[in-house]
């Protein structure tokens, strides 16, 4: 779900700069405590309402588990790859491609197109594909929204890498010399309607291109098509949140709208839904050494335009592979 | 989880055998396999390392494995040091007439402590794996043997020009 503001970060994806989680906040404001931030934005004193919207987010706020590398735990990715294995091999039929273009040791940041609503198949048949290419042994670790992370029951997900998407875990990863792999659309493009199943859609986030050049790693290019036959998505339900006032009370600026299993209607997809068994493609694109290829001081929008073009073009010649929806 | 395939080639074992410990040969002939790389100073014998990888299914399973038995024109078997876990095993017999080659190939492969999610997963890429044993194993014969027509084929021209 799409809860940034663009006006203040705190550690429950609230990120400044246009919602990028990947793009530090300004030096100090950090810092500061949420409740004062929160006081200064509105200017006035809390309605009840508020209160208790600020009561839950706090609660929220407090289950977002601190980053520690440490908690990815290879012998138990190891021993659960047969059940992702089953998963992704029978119930989605995943094949990835490529991946040998990503270089085989290394910090990389592996940047993903994200579809799928809140159950994600193409996370699920790429850290599969990955993890049993190179061996649980290399380091890899997955940003993932903090909301996710703070959902109870999905506690497990820490032993598989994924720590919660911020440019300070980004770079401590990516500093311990891991494989790193990002969704820069996040909530924005994993809820984008079905009909825009084909389309790359980052919202303009470019942090993860500052990122990659802040600390001189790759990016590859990892682009999937399947996930967003999955359900039949409607929409982000932006109105419909602003309509219900989630943006004011939960700074919630977005709930997505699908028909799924086995909900049927399915709104805000906060409990998940059992995804249809679409067949998941991933193809693994060379890696962009940013200096090599465009100059000591790469332009941050010129590597934007050339990543999520590429992306795009992979994503037409996936899509046009494909005779049926959910078939493949 | 063991699966097993076995062929009979009509080629001595030193040329069988030859195509079984050359480790450059291994992606012409064995099926589902995308890697096979040397990874250790020396290419063969006990001790020489590989990296292998068999597509199966969603992904390219395997890991680092280890000669540990070479027994020159009989068996030559490896085990794994990462990934998953594997023991495999060549086994090489000649037939009584002395032109032919019984060649086995043996593959026992699992994930331990992965319960019985892990056996299903076993039970569930077994008919895949036997399936890469057994094309693999037509290919080393139909390559075995063409190198043995080949050279008989030579050694017969050579005859003539004497």
């Amino acid at each position: 779900m799409e809860t940034e503001t663009a006006s203040r970060p705190s550690r429950i994806g609230h990120h400044a700069n246009g919602g990028d989680p990947f793009t530090a906040p300004p030096p100090g404001r950090a810092r500061r405590r949420d409740d004062e931030l929160e006081a200064e934005d509105r200017g006035s004193a809390p309605g009840p309402l508020e209160r208790v919207a600020g009561v839950i987010a706090r609660g929220v706020r407090r289950r977002v588990p601190a980053a520690d590398l440490d908690e990815r735990d290879p012998d138990f990715i190891r021993e659960s790859l047969p059940g992702q294995w089953l998963l992704a091999s029978l119930w989605f039929r995943g094949e990835v491609r490529g991946l040998g273009n990503v270089p085989e040791e290394g910090p990389v940041l592996l940047v993903g197109n994200h579809s799928g609503g809140n159950v994600s198949p193409d996370s699920l048949v790429f850290t599969l594909a990955f993890s049993t290419y190179f061996g649980v042994e290399r380091r890899f670790h997955q940003l993932v929204h903090n909301l996710v992370l703070s959902m109870p029951g999905l506690g497990f997900l820490r032993k598989y890498g994924a720590v919660a998407a911020s440019p300070e875990n980004a770079a401590r990863a990516l500093d311990a010399g891991a494989a790193v792999l990002v969704y820069p659309g996040g909530d924005h493009e994993v809820h984008r309607p079905t009909w825009e199943a084909n389309t790359v859609n980052f919202a303009g986030r470019r942090g993860f291109v500052r990122l990659a050049l802040e600390h001189d790693v790759p990016i590859v290019p990892v682009v999937a098509i399947g996930g967003q036959e999955t359900a039949l998505f409607l929409g982000r339900g932006e109105r419909l949140a602003r309509l219900l006032m989630l943006d004011k009370l939960f700074r919630l600026k977005v709930l997505p709208l699908s028909i799924a299993v086995p909900w049927g209607l399915n709104v805000g997809d906060v409990l998940g839904h059992i995804p249809l068994p679409a067949k998941i493609t991933v193809e693994v694109l060379p890696a962009v050494h940013l200096r090599e290829q465009f100059g000591p001081s790469p332009n941050v929008d010129e590597v934007y335009e050339h990543i999520t073009e590429t992306m795009q073009e992979t994503l037409d010649a996936l899509a046009s592979e494909r005779r049926l929806p959910i078939v493949g | 989880m063991r699966v097993a395939a076995a062929i009979d080639v009509a080629a001595p074992p030193q040329l069988v055998w030859d195509f079984v410990t050359d480790p450059a040969r291994y992606l012409h002939f064995m099926s589902g396999i995308t890697r096979w790389e040397v990874t250790s100073e020396q290419d063969r014998g006990v001790g020489a390392r590989y990296r292998t990888l068999m597509r199966v299914g969603s992904a390219e399973v395997g890991g680092l494995v280890e000669i540990v038995e070479c027994d020159a024109l009989r068996d030559l078997a490896w085990t794994s040091v990462t990934g998953i876990d594997q023991r495999g095993r060549w086994r090489l017999r000649e037939r009584a007439d002395g032109a032919r080659t019984r060649v086995e190939l043996r593959l026992q492969y699992g994930v331990g402590g992965s319960g019985i999610v892990g056996w299903i997963a076993e039970q569930v890429a077994a008919p895949a794996v036997r399936e890469n044993l057994r094309r693999s194993l037509q290919e080393l014969r139909r390559q075995a043997e063409h190198e043995q027509a080949r050279a008989a084929a030579a050694t017969r021209r050579a005859a003539a020009l004497r």
